[in-house]
């Protein structure tokens, strides 16, 4: 392995998507994205980088570039965050049924309005039906892996489909963590060079992006649902290669203590650091608590998240964004889904908490836990979601 | 070689590079225009589309009209999408990845993916300088969704958005000028077109491909079927916009102006306006305003050959 160093996590991004040889960057500039599109401009004005830097006028032109470049065959990296997502949706949608190994970060932060620039998961469950692989990195080192496992996934000629890694905004994107880079020809037989199976060239004419009448539309669907479904075992294979080399392995469904553990906390990105804390906490104060992590968000890994939770008698699940009028966070009524039909029911109490970056401390979460308890204890479950620490509530 | 007067029309190649057996309407001067470019521009090319009547007829799954490598994204994109394959082909040209060779590329889009959806696409693309050509096929309106009113359509036309009422007598705004709008971007080379000049057209094509750097042809595309006239009539309409001065056919070559297509005395405008049914409602009063605004437009042009 490279050196470990403290570096800010939007510069170990952009230092990760370098040793990928990225081919081209399209990027528009976005709080808090901005640190790792700043990086990459400096890699390649300064020739540490031979790509091309597109500063593109809009999101919804760096995620058409990321198009252009990727048909053309060549390697593409984008990242944005909020607005710039919700303005990049209509591409988001069409490149993953082109097909198209785009790798972009997503700085996770609140949706307007109102205005904030602050993290929370509403801006990444606004595109969770858009056929993209979803992964969750939940700190520094995790991070520049992931940029590395992206590429090699996306691009496998049996996946081919655009990749988007969770990155929290702030919390990760302008922290300084220890990462331990990887060495040049580690990466080199990790990810070899992309070799598309289609792309744009005039000795060999292809019709990219044909539009599809009624008689075909659903067989184009699936067609672009299944490999996505299959790409789990390419990612389970990316994640053991990339552990084999680094000592680092990574699961669809991250745990910890939750073997025994009668409560589960369920996250979804960097709050499971936190949680891990206050699992340790509330053990000590002899209470069984446990943690399960969601890593991979897409396809979603229903064996491995009911294996995770199968001893579990109540599960708080963690939301950091809403559905309006619906039946609690995203992850809680995913979850719930989930585990219709399991032959053991866990009592799921949902807690929607942290928006726009209102802060989580190991406090809150054990108020959450009590609170749990409390509802638990009450049985019937008079709300399907609470609000935590919302004033007037 | 490649000058008007030379150029016989029997030196038009006879390879189709878009294909027969398209699905767009009888009498279509835009789909005509597609297949001259296509000659024009010839095999090393790679073409981006908006979402359009052109991508509609060429398209639909399994089949194509495509014989040069042709990519759809979406609407209002084209120009991105043609900035990313450019960037795309350039830099694996310089890591050795694919062989090194001139490559045309192309984006295309309607008068509506242009001049409303798609302008922004299109001035970030002009501004960072790709080295690429982008096309707008311009038929005055939203065809492909039925006719509808864009900031392209002429004054006093008749559309689904902007019809003829007994209050507002059509689209009461005038045409949005694209190629000038092009031309301040001062990018090396602008042109208009008309598939009815189909010489005039082919050099223009040619010489905005040879062109190092972004260029504009913008082609007057007329559509029968939104014009409200007889398909036979498609030649004849296009010839008429250029005689009458309502869409004179021009470059500007590295901020040089200079009129491709002279007319020595411009016909009145009605004899263009009175074959179109889009126009049908328009009193001679009307017809009137448009010829003043015609005539100070045309002047303000022929001011920039000076």
């Amino acid at each position: 392995m490279g050196n470990r160093i403290g570096l800010e996590v939007s510069l170990s991004a952009a230092e990760a998507v370098k040793m990928a040889n990225v081919d081209c960057i399209a990027a528009y500039p976005i709080t808090p994205q901005t640190h790792i599109v700043e990086h990459l401009s400096e890699l390649v004005n300064d020739g540490h980088l031979d790509a091309e830097f597109i500063p593109v006028e809009s999101e919804h032109s760096a995620m058409s570039v990321c198009a252009g470049v990727s048909a053309a065959g060549a390697r593409v990296f984008t990242c944005t965050s909020s607005q710039g997502l919700a303005l990049m949706n209509e591409i988001v949608h069409i490149v993953a049924s082109m097909r198209l190994p785009i790798v972009t970060i997503l700085a996770n932060r609140s949706l307007s309005g109102p205005l904030s620039i602050w993290n929370d998961h509403t801006d990444v469950m606004s595109i969770r039906d858009c056929g993209w692989i979803q992964v969750f990195a939940n700190n520094g080192q995790e991070v520049f892996d992931h940029v590395l496992f992206g590429f090699k996934v996306a691009e496998n000629e049996n996946v081919m489909l655009p990749l988007m890694i969770h990155i929290d905004g702030f919390i990760l994107t302008h922290v300084i963590e220890p990462v331990e880079f990887w060495e040049k020809d580690q990466v080199e037989k990790y990810l070899p060079v992309f070799k598309p199976v289609h792309s744009l060239h005039p000795d060999k004419p292809v019709t990219m992006g044909a539009f599809g009448m009624p008689f075909i539309f659903s067989e184009a669907k699936v067609a672009q649902d299944e490999p996505l479904i299959q790409s789990k075992s390419v990612i389970t294979a990316a994640w053991k290669e990339l552990g084999d080399i680094t000592g680092r392995y990574y699961k669809p469904v991250e745990t910890y203590r939750n073997d025994d553990a009668e409560t589960l906390f369920i996250t979804q990105g960097s709050y499971g650091d936190t949680v891990s804390l206050v699992v340790d906490e509330l053990r000590e104060e002899g209470k069984s608590v446990g943690l399960v992590m969601d890593r991979l968000w897409r396809p979603f890994p229903f064996n491995e998240f009911r294996d995770a939770v199968k001893n579990a008698d109540n599960l708080i699940i963690i939301d950091r964004a809403i559905s309006y009028g619906g039946q609690g966070g995203p992850l809680a009524i995913e979850l719930r889904s989930v585990m219709y039909g399991e032959k053991n029911q866990p009592a799921i109490t949902n807690f929607i908490c942290g928006l726009a970056g209102r802060d989580m401390t190991i406090k809150d979460f054990k108020n959450i836990y009590q609170r749990a308890m409390e509802k638990v204890k009450g049985i019937t479950l008079e709300e399907d979601y609470e609000y935590y620490g919302v004033r007037g509530k | 070689m490649e000058t008007p007067n030379v150029y016989a029309y029997k030196l038009i190649t006879r390879k189709e590079y878009f294909s027969p057996g398209h699905r767009a309407c009888q009498g279509c001067a835009e789909v005509l225009a597609v297949r001259l470019v296509s000659k024009a521009l010839g095999r090393d090319t790679i073409v981006a589309s908006a979402t359009g009547c052109m991508e509609i007829v060429s398209s639909p799954i399994p089949f194509t009209n495509w014989r040069v490598p042709w990519i759809h994204v979406a609407f209002e994109n084209a120009a991105a999408v043609a900035s990313g394959v450019e960037a795309g082909i350039k830099v694996l040209m310089r890591k050795g990845r694919i062989p090194k060779k001139k490559i045309n590329f192309i984006a295309m889009a309607g008068d509506g993916g242009t001049s409303d959806i798609g302008v922004q696409a299109l001035s970030g693309a002009l501004e960072r300088g790709h080295d690429f050509t982008y096309i707008c096929y311009d038929n005055e309106a939203y065809m492909n969704t039925g006719i509808q009113r864009s900031s392209s359509t002429p004054f006093g036309a008749a559309t689904t958005t902007s019809p003829a009422g007994s209050v507002v007598p059509g689209q009461v705004t005038w045409k949005k000028n694209m190629p000038e709008i092009a031309a301040a971007h001062n990018i090396p080379y602008v042109a208009t077109a008309c598939p009815s000049y189909p010489i005039d057209l082919i050099e223009k094509i040619k010489k905005a491909a040879r062109t190092k750097g972004p260029a504009y042809v913008h082609i007057l595309s007329v559509c029968p079927t939104g014009w409200r006239m007889p398909p036979e009539h498609a030649i004849k309409a296009g010839r008429l916009a250029v005689e009458t001065g309502i869409f004179p056919l021009y470059e500007v070559d590295k901020g040089r102006y200079r009129l491709t297509v002279k007319v020595e005395n411009l016909r009145p405008v009605g004899d263009y306006l009175k074959m179109q049914g889009r126009f049908r409602h328009l009193d001679e009063g009307m017809i009137e305003v448009i010829q003043k605004r015609v005539d100070k437009e045309y002047k303000k042009l022929i001011k920039k050959m000076e």
